[in-house]
C-alpha cells in the first residue's frame, strides 16, 4: 500500500513538474496523466490488488491527486493563455504618436456665440427674444423714440435711408417701440440684431453691426434694478469678480441715461494696456425708459416705469477674444473661424 | 468743448483741485471729460531776458554772441544765428539746461569755439504762432515790447499766459448749455461744492445824445425761425489785437486769436455760449438789417469766401439789398470786420436748432456757432452776451459803445413748470435720497422752487418732467450710489419661439455636420448679380436700394445671399484653405410692389463649399437637414438656372409642391468669375418655408417586434433612368410591407455598353404581426421584378 502511495506521489510530482516547463502542454499532460490510459488511471486499476481496508484511503488519495493534478493544469493554462494573449496584444501595439482619425467639426462664428451667450443669460432672467425688420420705418427707428426730425442725436448715428420714410435701422430700439405698441406690460425682451450705420470699415468701425438691447418694463421698475440686472449680467459674462460703474449720459429715448463700465477684465481693475490703464471698459448704454417713449407706446408713465439697455455684440467679441481688429469678423477666412 | 481751467477759476473757485479729480467728478455728475492737456508743460527754464550787448562771432558770418540780462547777478552768453536781435532787445531765453515743446532739450555748448549758455526762442520753438503773437516775425527772435521790461528774469510761461489745463468735454446734444465756460462753472460749483460767482456786464456807454437808432433797424419776419433777435452798435473802432491774457484764453480754448472785435465775438460765445456775430456797419446796405429766409437759388458767400446757393428753407440775415448772413452759420465775406472797419454792429441771436441744423448741413458747413444752435440755445442768454460783449470793447478800447440796444424778441415764453414729486423720485431710482438734498442740488442747478412745482432755469430745455429731475438729482448724488436690487415684478417666461428654436436646430446640425458658420453683409453691389450669372430679367435682381449708399458695394440689400457665400468661398480659396464648407443663416430683403411699404425679410440659409465632396454630399447635408426638420422632400432636376450646372442641380421639393430650395454644383463659368477651376457647390435655403413643413418629433414609433428581410436587386439600365424612378416602382410594386427601398451601388462600365448603367437595390421587407416566410418575400420579389420588366423595361441580372 505504501508502493500505492509512492506511486501516487510520484505522479502528481511528475504532472507538477512537467507542467512548469516553458512550453508545457497542459492538453498532453492532461491525456497523460488523466486520460484513459493515464499514469493516474493505471493506478486506479491497479487498486483492485488492495485489502477492502486499504481501498478508500488510497482511493481518497487517488482523487486528491487528481483533482491537485486537474487545478494544475488549469492554472497552468490560463497563465499560458493569459501569456500568449499578452505577447499577441504587444505585437497588435500601436503607434501613440500617429495623429488620430480628422473630424470635420464645424465652428459657429464668434458673433453668434457671444450672441448666444447673452441670449442664454437674459433668457434665464425671464426675457424672451424679439425680432423686428432691418429695414424700418423712420418712425420707428426715430420718432417713437423720442428723436424728431433735425434732432441732433440723429447725427451721432449716420444713417443710410431707401426713401424719407424708410430707412436701415441704426439701432435696435425700434423693436422696443414695436414691442411696447403691440404689447401690454409685464414686458421683458432682449433684441438682438443688426444696425446700419453710415461708417466706413476700419479696424474700429462697419457700416453694418450687431446690438443687443434689453428692455423691462412693469409696475414699480426703479433704476436699482436696472442696476441689478446689468451687474449679475456683467458677473455672468465676464466672471464673478467683475463690477460695473454708471457714468451719466444721454440717450433721447431714457432719462436718466447712463453709460456702463464694467471692471478689466484682463486686469481686474488694476489699469493695464488692455483697458488702458483705466481699470473700467466701457460697454453698455442704458437708462430708464424715457416717459415721452413710454406713453408715445400707449403705455401710462404714472402707472408703469421700465429700464433699457444696450450693447454692441462686436465689441464684446473683440474685448472677449482680444481680436484687435473688427474686420476679421466679416471676412470669414478660415483660419479665423476655425478657432472658436 | 474745450475748456481753460484759468478761466473757470473767474465764475468758481476749482484752482486747488487736482486736475484728475476734477475730470473724475465731473464725468461721474454728467459733464464726460474726454481728456485733458496740461498746456505750457513742455516748457522748462525759458525766461524773459534783455540782451544787453552784441558782437561778432569771430569764427563766423552770420553767428553772433549776445549777452543777456536773466535776472540773474551775472550776464547770460548765448551765441545766436538769428539777424533780428537788437542791443536793448526782450527776448525768450532758453537758459541751459531747458526745455522746448517737442521734446528739444538745450544744454550748454559751444558754437565754433565760443561758450553759449542757452538759446534764443522764436514763437515757432514755444509752440506759438503769429496769431498768438501779432507782429512777431516767423523766422526770428520772438521780440517782446517794452511792456515785458518788468518781467526780466521771470519764466515766459507765466509772462506769455502759457500755463493753463485745458479740459476737453464730451457734451451731450441735450445741454447745449454746458457748451460755455459758465455752463461748466456752473456744474463745478455743484459738482464740488463751491460758490458760483456769475457777473453781471456793465456798459459805460458813451452818453452823447447819440442812439442805435441813428445807425440801424431791424426787421424779422420769420419769427418762427428767429425768436430772438438783439444788436447793438459800437463807432470809432480801432481794430487791433486783443490783450495778451484775452489771446491766451482763446488759445487755451481752441480759438485762434484774429482781431480784438472777432476775438470779443468768439470770447462771449465760449464765455457765455451764445454764438455772436460782427457787421462792418459801412457794408449794411440801407442801414437795415432784415431776419428772412432766402429766396429760392439766391447766393452768398461766406467768410471762407466759399459760395452757396440757397433754398428757400435757409435762413439769413439781410441788408437792404443782399444776405450779409447765413442766419446762426457763418457771416458773409461781403460785410466782414476788416482793418480798416470804424463802426461795428453786434448780432445776438436765437436761431432755432433745426432750422440752423438743417442749413448747416445743406451747406456743408458746421461751424462752432451752428453746433451750438441746433441744440437749441437759450433766448434768455441774447441780452447778458451782448451786454458783455460791449462790456469788453470797452475793457479793450476797441470802441466807443453807441447807446441803445434793439431787441426784437417775438418768441418769448413763460418759464416752464415741473411738479416736484420726491417720493415718486426715489420710488423710481429705487433710493431713498433726502428731499433736503433733492431741493439743494436743484436750487444750485438754478431750478427755482415755487410751491409744489419748480420752475426750470431757461437754459435747460431739456428738463420737461419727473424723470429729468430724477436725474438731476441722481447725477449729483452719484450714480453709483443706487443699490443693485432685484427685479420685484411679474413673472415672465423666458423663451425662444419655435421659429429661433428651429434656426437653432439648423445650425447646430450644420456645425455637427463640419460645416462652419459665416456672417456677411446684408448690403452688396448690383455687380454682384452679374457675377453671379443672374440673368438681366431675373426678379431677384429688383432689390431695396439705400439711397444713400458708402460706395457701390454696399449699395443694395440683397435679395439673395449666394453672391456673398461665393465671395467668402472664394476669399478662402485664395488663402489656400482646403476643403472649405461653410454656411450662413443669412437674411434676405424682399421689397415689396408698395414703395411706401418694408420689404419682407425672409430668413435664407445658405450653405457653399469645395474641395471634397461632390453633388451628393451636398443633397446628403441638405437630407440630413430635412430628416432633422421630419420634413419629406424629393428633388427635381433643374437645368434653366444660369448660376449653377445644367446637369447638376436640383430643386428640392416639399410633399405639397413648395420649393424649399435649389442647390447644385455652381455654373463653371460663374464659378471662373470667383477665381474657381475646381467645381463648386452651392445651396440656398428658404428657412420659413422649410419651418412651415417641419414638424416636432410627436411620439415614439414602437421598436419592431419581427424580424426583417432583406433582397437584393441588381439589373442593367439606361444611364437616363433616374433612381429615383425605380424607387417609386419598386416600392409601390412591394405594397405595404416595404420598408425601405434603398440604392447601394450604381456601376457603369465598358461590358455594360455604352449608356448603360448597373444599379443594385436592397429592399427591407417586414410586417409587425408576423415573421415573414420564405414564400411571403418570394412573392414580393416577384411582383417587384414584374414591375421593374412592366413599367421600366428592366430585366434582372442572372
Amino acid at each position: 500500500m505504501n508502493d500505492m502511495k509512492e506511486l501516487l506521489q510520484g505522479i502528481l510530482a511528475d504532472a507538477l513538474d512537467q507542467l512548469k516547463a516553458d512550453d508545457a502542454q497542459p492538453d498532453q499532460i492532461r491525456v497523460r496523466f488523466l486520460g484513459k490510459k493515464g499514469d493516474l488511471t493505471a493506478v486506479l486499476r491497479g487498486m483492485g490488488s488492495l485489502s477492502p481496508e486499504e481501498r478508500p484511503a488510497i482511493g481518497q488519495l487517488a482523487n486528491e491527486v487528481r483533482t491537485q493534478i486537474e487545478n494544475a493544469i488549469e492554472k497552468r493554462q490560463t497563465e499560458l493563455n493569459d501569456k500568449k494573449l499578452k505577447s499577441k496584444l504587444l505585437a497588435e501595439r500601436v503607434d501613440v504618436t500617429v495623429p488620430g482619425e480628422e473630424f470635420a467639426v464645424g465652428h459657429q462664428h464668434p458673433l453668434t456665440l457671444v450672441r448666444r451667450e447673452l441670449e442664454d443669460i437674459f433668457l434665464g432672467l425671464g426675457f424672451s427674444i424679439a425680432e423686428g425688420p432691418e429695414v424700418e420705418y423712420d418712425y420707428y427707428n426715430f420718432q417713437a423714440l423720442n428723436i424728431p426730425e433735425n434732432h441732433p442725436a440723429r447725427d451721432t448715428q449716420d444713417t443710410f435711408y431707401i426713401t424719407d420714410k424708410i430707412l436701415l435701422r441704426s439701432q435696435t430700439s425700434p423693436v422696443q417701440a414695436r414691442v411696447m405698441e403691440k404689447q401690454k406690460p409685464p414686458i421683458r425682451i432682449i433684441s438682438p440684431g443688426r444696425v446700419y450705420r453710415s461708417d466706413d470699415v476700419d479696424a474700429t468701425h462697419s457700416p453694418l453691426f450687431h446690438q443687443f438691447e434689453g428692455l423691462v418694463v412693469d409696475k414699480g421698475i426703479t433704476m436699482g434694478d436696472l442696476k441689478g440686472v446689468l451687474e449679475l449680467f456683467a458677473k455672468t459674462m465676464f466672471g464673478e469678480e467683475t463690477r460695473i460703474r454708471f457714468r451719466p449720459h444721454h440717450f433721447p429715448f431714457t432719462e436718466p441715461s447712463a453709460e456702463v463700465d464694467v471692471s478689466c477684465f484682463a486686469c481686474g481693475g488694476k489699469g493695464c494696456r488692455f483697458c488702458k490703464g483705466e481699470g473700467w471698459i466701457e460697454i453698455l448704454g442704458a437708462g430708464m425708459v424715457h416717459p415721452k417713449v413710454l406713453s408715445g407706446c400707449g403705455i401710462d408713465p404714472r402707472e408703469y416705469s421700465g429700464f433699457a439697455f444696450g450693447l454692441g455684440i462686436e465689441r464684446i467679441a473683440l474685448l472677449k477674444y482680444h481680436i484687435d481688429d473688427m474686420r476679421l469678423l466679416y471676412e470669414n477666412d478660415m483660419r479665423f473661424l476655425g478657432q472658436f | 468743448m474745450i475748456l481753460s481751467l484759468e478761466w473757470l477759476t473767474e465764475f468758481t473757485d476749482t484752482a486747488e483741485i487736482n486736475v484728475k479729480e476734477f475730470c473724475n467728478r465731473m464725468t461721474d455728475t454728467g459733464s464726460k471729460v474726454e481728456g485733458y492737456e496740461i498746456l505750457g508743460e513742455d516748457i522748462e527754464n525759458v525766461k524773459v531776458g534783455r540782451i544787453t550787448s552784441i558782437r561778432k562771432h569771430e569764427n563766423s558770418d552770420h553767428l553772433q554772441i549776445c549777452m543777456l540780462d536773466v535776472g540773474t547777478d551775472s550776464p547770460l552768453q548765448i551765441v545766436t544765428g538769428a539777424q533780428n536781435v537788437f542791443e536793448g532787445a526782450i527776448v525768450p531765453v532758453a537758459v541751459a539746461v531747458a526745455h522746448l515743446p517737442g521734446d528739444v532739450t538745450i544744454k550748454p555748448g559751444k558754437l565754433r569755439g565760443v561758450a553759449s549758455e542757452g538759446m534764443l526762442c522764436s514763437i515757432g520753438e514755444l509752440n506759438l504762432t503769429e496769431h498768438d503773437m501779432p507782429g512777431a516775425d516767423n523766422n526770428g527772435i520772438l521780440i517782446l515790447g517794452e511792456e515785458f521790461a518788468d518781467d526780466i528774469g521771470h519764466d515766459i510761461r507765466d509772462v506769455l499766459k502759457l500755463s493753463d489745463t485745458a479740459v476737453e468735454f464730451e457734451i451731450t446734444p441735450n445741454r447745449p448749455d454746458c457748451l460755455s465756460v459758465i455752463g461748466l462753472a456752473r456744474e463745478a460749483s455743484v459738482s464740488f461744492d463751491k460758490k458760483l460767482n456769475l457777473h453781471t456786464p456793465e456798459v459805460k456807454g458813451t452818453s452823447d445824445g447819440d442812439n442805435i437808432k441813428n445807425y440801424l433797424s431791424v426787421t424779422n419776419q420769420s419769427p418762427a425761425l428767429c425768436p430772438r433777435y438783439t444788436a447793438r452798435v459800437v463807432k470809432n473802432v480801432h481794430i487791433a489785437p486783443s490783450p495778451l491774457w484775452l489771446r491766451a484764453r482763446l488759445r487755451a480754448s481752441g480759438v485762434r486769436p484774429i482781431n480784438n472785435i472777432v476775438d470779443i465775438t468768439n470770447y462771449v460765445m465760449l464765455e457765455y455760449g451764445q454764438p455772436m456775430h460782427a457787421f462792418d456797419y459801412k457794408c449794411l446796405d440801407g442801414s437795415a438789417i432784415t431776419v428772412r429766409t432766402a429766396a429760392e437759388g439766391e447766393h452768398f458767400i461766406s467768410l471762407d469766401s466759399k459760395e452757396h446757393t440757397l433754398d428757400s428753407a435757409a435762413l439769413v440775415i439781410a441788408d437792404a439789398k443782399k444776405p450779409v448772413a447765413l442766419a446762426g452759420v457763418m457771416g458773409g465775406e461781403n460785410s466782414e470786420i476788416v482793418d480798416s472797419t470804424t463802426t461795428v454792429v453786434f448780432e445776438s441771436a436765437n436761431f432755432m436748432g433745426a432750422s440752423v441744423r438743417v442749413t448747416a448741413k445743406k451747406q456743408g458747413m458746421r461751424t462752432e456757432s451752428s453746433a451750438r444752435f441746433e441744440k437749441g440755445l437759450d433766448p434768455e442768454n441774447t441780452l447778458p452776451a451782448i451786454q458783455r460783449a460791449c462790456e469788453l470793447v470797452e475793457l479793450l478800447g476797441a470802441g466807443e459803445v453807441v447807446d441803445g440796444i434793439i431787441d426784437i424778441y417775438p418768441g418769448k415764453t413763460d418759464a416752464r413748470r415741473v411738479a416736484f414729486e420726491p417720493e415718486r423720485i426715489n420710488t423710481f431710482l429705487g433710493t431713498d435720497i433726502d428731499v433736503d438734498f433733492m431741493k439743494d442740488a436743484l436750487m444750485r442747478l438754478g431750478f427755482v422752487f415755487d410751491g409744489s412745482c419748480v420752475i426750470v432755469p431757461s437754459w435747460r430745455s431739456d428738463v420737461e418732467d419727473m424723470a429729468d429731475l430724477a436725474e438731476e438729482v441722481i447725477r449729483i448724488r452719484g450714480y453709483n450710489t443706487i443699490q443693485s436690487t432685484a427685479i420685484y415684478a411679474s413673472t415672465t417666461e423666458g423663451c425662444r419661439t419655435p421659429k429661433q428654436k428651429f434656426e437653432l436646430l439648423l445650425e447646430r446640425t450644420l456645425i455637427g455636420m463640419g460645416l462652419s458658420e459665416i456672417q456677411t453683409f446684408s448690403f452688396i453691389s448690383p455687380k454682384f448679380y452679374d457675377k453671379f450669372g443672374m440673368s438681366s430679367d431675373d426678379s431677384r435682381r429688383r432689390s431695396v436700394v439705400i439711397s444713400n449708399p458708402l460706395g457701390e458695394d454696399t449699395s443694395i440689400m440683397r435679395t439673395t445671399a449666394l453672391p456673398s457665400m461665393l465671395e467668402v468661398l472664394s476669399r478662402n480659396n485664395n488663402f489656400n484653405n482646403e476643403n472649405t464648407r461653410l454656411f450662413e443663416m443669412a437674411t434676405v430683403y424682399l421689397p415689396s410692389e408698395d414703395p411706401d411699404a418694408l420689404p419682407e425679410e425672409p430668413t435664407s440659409l445658405t450653405i457653399g463649399f469645395y474641395g471634397k465632396g461632390d453633388f451628393y454630399t451636398m443633397k446628403g447635408m441638405l437630407e440630413t437637414l430635412c430628416r432633422v426638420s421630419r420634413v419629406k422632400v424629393s428633388c427635381t432636376a433643374k437645368s434653366d438656372d444660369p448660376s449653377f450646372h445644367p446637369g447638376r442641380c436640383a430643386e428640392l421639393i416639399a410633399e405639397d409642391g413648395a420649393v424649399i430650395g435649389v442647390f447644385g454644383q455652381i455654373h463653371p463659368n460663374v464659378a471662373s468669375n470667383y477665381g474657381f477651376s475646381a467645381p463648386v457647390y452651392c445651396a440656398e435655403i428658404r428657412v420659413p418655408v422649410l419651418f412651415a413643413h417641419a414638424h416636432e418629433m410627436e411620439e415614439y414609433h414602437p421598436l419592431p417586434k419581427y424580424p426583417a428581410v432583406t433582397r437584393d436587386f441588381s439589373f442593367t439600365c439606361d444611364e437616363q433612368l433616374e433612381v429615383g424612378v425605380i424607387e417609386n416602382v419598386m416600392s409601390r410594386a412591394g405594397g405595404k410591407l416595404v420598408e425601405d427601398v434603398r440604392l447601394f451601388d450604381i456601376y457603369r462600365g465598358a461590358q455594360l455598353g455604352e449608356g448603360k448603367k448597373s444599379v443594385s437595390m436592397r429592399v427591407v421587407l417586414r410586417a409587425a404581426d408576423r415573421t415573414l416566410t420564405q414564400e411571403d418575400s418570394d412573392k414580393i420579389s416577384a411582383k417587384i421584378i414584374d414591375a421593374l420588366a412592366r413599367d421600366l423595361g428592366i430585366t434582372l441580372r442572372s
